[in-house]
């Protein structure tokens, strides 16, 4: 069961019109291939995909599961949305109330043991050991957990534990951690305990969640819990700057998370299939490129998307383009997020000037990546500063003498389901 | 959609030499990601076309593996779909495919259970993209049994590899020679037809009857004045994969602009996705005038090349004019130049594999050179 209902606040306009596993990530796939591609790598051919906000981009791109081979006569996947019953509906209200909603989907499975996932982190892990820990501890609950920094701790959900692995405590964001052992938010339960602990539960709490209420209640009532150790790459892409820097981390020359091996591939669904061509004039180095993209200018340090086009004389650095962009002729480029769709005008400038963080989201924008939202225009000639927001067709009316001072922000929202930025 | 499609891959080419020593020519890679028979099969599935058959026979297993899920071309369907027709022993019949019109002679089956009126019959190893909405409007328009596309072929090519066709003013066939000596024209037939399902069985039961079995020679040129047989004037690119030197250049075409852009706009060409991740450019590479396959890790210098996917190049290697096709590796310091490695070659550190210009070095699929 893939949770992927969420938002992703944090991530801005970025996520204005898609929840958060759909938002692109790494030049051609979107944040929820990753455990999807898990999911089937590790031979969990039954999966439901929980939805609830902005789900028409997840929708899209799951379709009935085929570039995951998902798309089977018996299980493959099933998106879940809110839904109204006998008596009312509601909506999810918390990750385990999510679940609990949705009990008849897995009860027709019948099966032994549920795996929760959730739609917002980058990692490849085989499902398929952790449930071999699952059994031989003969655990009512598994977590896997990710080794932090004891600095790192008080920003996750700590696991203490005995030598054998035994979860004893679970202390959030805690000040003095205890342990190293970090929530991944990644649970393999026994459906019949999960499923007794979600009904007693919804008569407690009505935003039922597994982090608040399902794991203290079940660890409070002696299950056997245990930690399931992950030693992988992982990383949560909640804010800009995370979200940033995971893309960045696959430019590496010998990068700590490797797309390149051919054993648990990471598949994704695509209308682009033609190669990239790189014209006469164009120089790119420490970039990766997805397919259909022309650059005729430069590409430095940037993770580009599907059937982007660099004309000649543009220089794209340290950036992230989203799939069919248009970077106009002279377009220099810095430190920038450029969502799926859009028109950069010719000898545009974006990221100069100050580092002044956003004034209207000053938590969201604040370290000098600037973010071009979906289908957005940019108009020729105009300079663009550090820790903007740019949404909709800008014209040169909108810009003063020209220019975007850093930290504005521009939002001309066309979406008729309105946009929360 | 009142077609019904049949492409002929099932042939073998020797001016193909080692290109097709393990592969039909008509699942040769081609632009970087793509095999030859895309292109025919992504003009039916973009026209329309719900049922088609691929007849196949040469060193079938190739092709086999690539069609091996119709969904890929939209072709997963209950109704129609894709059809896979390779020789099979009845009980009287165990003979390999005599030619093309006995190839589709036995497997009449396909013909006589569908309903389509039309068959639009094409080539498998002809680079082109063409709507064949057209085609058969043009042919309803001409009341004509067969209508046969062409192009006006350039002087620099060598017409005798053609079907020459020689039209009246209304464009119907007066004549029409396969290979000939001393051809009359400068239309080439381009390995692409339609005419009504009912009389392409008729056709192909009688010659086959009379002991003749090649769809050109036989039923085309034979009927041509029994029949009314048209030409149909294609004046997009075309290119047939007929020889290692075509081949060579047919690839080279994608850089082009205008070839590139109508290949690569909408409706697409349609291939089995493999999923590489994103194509890298290291921080020593410079890749100029070439086309990238996804999956490629690029360290060296590329020059108006073709990489197909997961190439490895390594530092201080040079390519140029050349065409690497998927799973290659080249080590450091490597020379390649007018070259063709087929897929999964290795070429050790310091290697040199140096063609000449209009006579491309072929280094055969899987070798290892220089160690």
């Amino acid at each position: 069961m893939l949770l992927a209902g969420g938002q992703g606040s944090r991530l801005g306009i970025l996520t204005a019109s898609k929840a958060k596993p759909a938002v692109p990530f790494g030049g051609k796939y979107r944040i929820i291939d990753f455990p999807m591609s898990n999911c089937i790598n590790s031979g969990v051919d039954t999966v439901g995909v929980l939805t609830q906000y902005q789900p028409l981009q997840l929708n899209q791109h799951i379709g009935i599961g085929t570039p995951w081979d998902l798309d089977r006569r018996v299980g493959g996947v099933m998106m879940l949305a809110p839904h109204v019953k006998r008596e009312h509906g509601e909506w999810y209200t918390g990750t385990a109330d999510a679940i609990y909603q949705n009990a008849d989907y897995i009860d027709q499975y019948n099966p032994e043991y549920v795996l929760i996932l959730s739609g917002d982190h980058i990692y490849k892990m085989d499902y398929s050991k952790m449930l071999d820990f699952h059994k031989k501890n003969k655990c009512d609950v598994s977590l896997a957990a990710l080794t932090v920094t004891l600095e790192e701790a008080s920003r996750f959900g700590m696991m203490n534990i005995h030598d054998d692995g035994r979860i004893y405590e679970f202390e959030e964001k805690p000040e003095h951690p205890k342990s190293t052992l970090a929530n991944m938010g990644i649970y393999i339960f026994n459906w019949s305990v999960l499923r007794d602990a979600l009904e007693r539960d919804n008569k407690i709490h009505s935003d039922s969640d597994f982090g608040k209420h399902i794991l203290p209640m079940l660890l409070n009532e002696g299950k056997r819990m245990f930690a399931f150790p992950f030693d992988g790459y992982w990383k949560d892409v909640g804010t800009i700057e995370s979200y940033w820097a995971a893309n960045m981390d696959l430019i590496q020359t010998i990068p700590q998370f490797d797309l390149y091996e051919d054993f648990s591939k990471i598949y994704t669904d695509s209308d682009h299939q033609p190669p990239m061509f790189t014209g006469a004039g164009s120089d790119i180095n420490g970039s990766i490129l997805a397919e259909g993209c022309e650059i005729y200018g430069r590409v430095y340090n940037s993770v580009i998307g599907p059937g982007v086009v660099v004309d000649e004389g543009a220089m794209v650095k340290d950036s992230i383009v989203f799939s069919d962009c248009y970077i106009g002729k002279g377009v220099v480029m810095e430190r920038c997020i450029v969502d799926t769709d859009c028109t950069i005008g010719e000898n545009v400038k974006i990221g100069e000037g100050d580092n002044i963080i956003n004034v209207h989201r000053p938590k969201i924008y604040d370290t000098g990546i600037t973010v071009v939202g979906e289908h957005s225009d940019i108009p020729d000639n105009v300079e663009i500063g550090k820790n903007c927001v740019i949404l909709g067709k800008t014209t040169p009316a909108d810009y003063q003498d020209g220019r975007l001072e850093s930290g504005q922000s521009i939002v001309k929202s066309v979406n008729p389901n309105g946009v929360r930025e | 959609m009142k077609a019904v499609g049949i492409i002929l891959a099932g042939g073998k080419n020797e001016r193909l030499g080692a290109l097709t020593k393990s592969r039909a020519p008509s699942a040769l890679p081609v632009g970087s990601c793509y095999r030859a028979i895309d292109f025919p099969l992504s003009n039916m599935t973009n026209s329309g076309i719900k049922k088609v058959a691929v007849i196949t026979q040469y060193n079938s297993r190739s092709l086999h593996d690539h069609l091996s899920s119709p969904k890929w071309w939209d072709l997963g369907s209950k109704n129609g779909g894709l059809f896979i027709l390779s020789p099979y022993q009845s009980s009287d019949n165990s003979l390999w495919f005599r030619d093309t019109a006995d190839s589709i002679y036995q497997n009449l089956t396909f013909l006589r259970r569908s309903k389509e009126q039309y068959v639009v019959i094409s080539s498998g190893d002809c680079i082109y993209k063409m709507d064949y909405n057209d085609l058969i409007a043009y042919h309803e328009a001409k009341n004509a049994d067969i209508t046969i596309a062409y192009r006006n072929v350039p002087e620099n090519e060598d017409i005798r590899q053609y079907g020459v066709l020689e039209l009246d003013e209304g464009e119907r066939v007066l004549d029409l020679e396969e290979k000939p000596l001393e051809p009359l024209t400068r239309l080439g037939s381009i390995g692409t037809y339609v005419m009504a399902r009912e009389k392409l069985i008729e056709l192909v039961e009688t010659v086959v009857s009379e002991g003749k079995y090649n769809l050109v020679r036989d039923i085309f040129s034979r009927y041509r004045k029994r029949l009314r047989i048209f030409g149909y004037n294609f004046k997009g690119y075309w290119c047939n994969l007929g020889s290692t030197q075509s081949y060579f250049d047919c690839n080279m075409d994608f850089l082009k602009a205008d070839v590139r852009k109508k290949f690569l706009e909408h409706p697409y060409i349609k291939t089995k996705p493999k999923d590489e991740p994103p194509a890298k450019f290291n921080s020593q590479t410079s890749v100029v005038n070439s086309l990238v396959g996804s999956g490629s890790i690029l360290n060296g210098d590329v020059h108006d090349s073709i990489i197909f996917r997961k190439v490895f190049l390594a530092e201080g290697s040079n390519v140029s004019n050349s065409i690497i096709m998927e799973g290659a590796r080249i080590g450091h310091g490597c020379v390649v130049e007018h070259a063709i490695l087929d897929k999964e070659v290795v070429l050790a550190d310091g290697t040199r594999a140096v063609g000449k210009p209009g006579a491309p070095v072929v280094i055969d699929k899987g070798n290892t050179i220089g160690e």
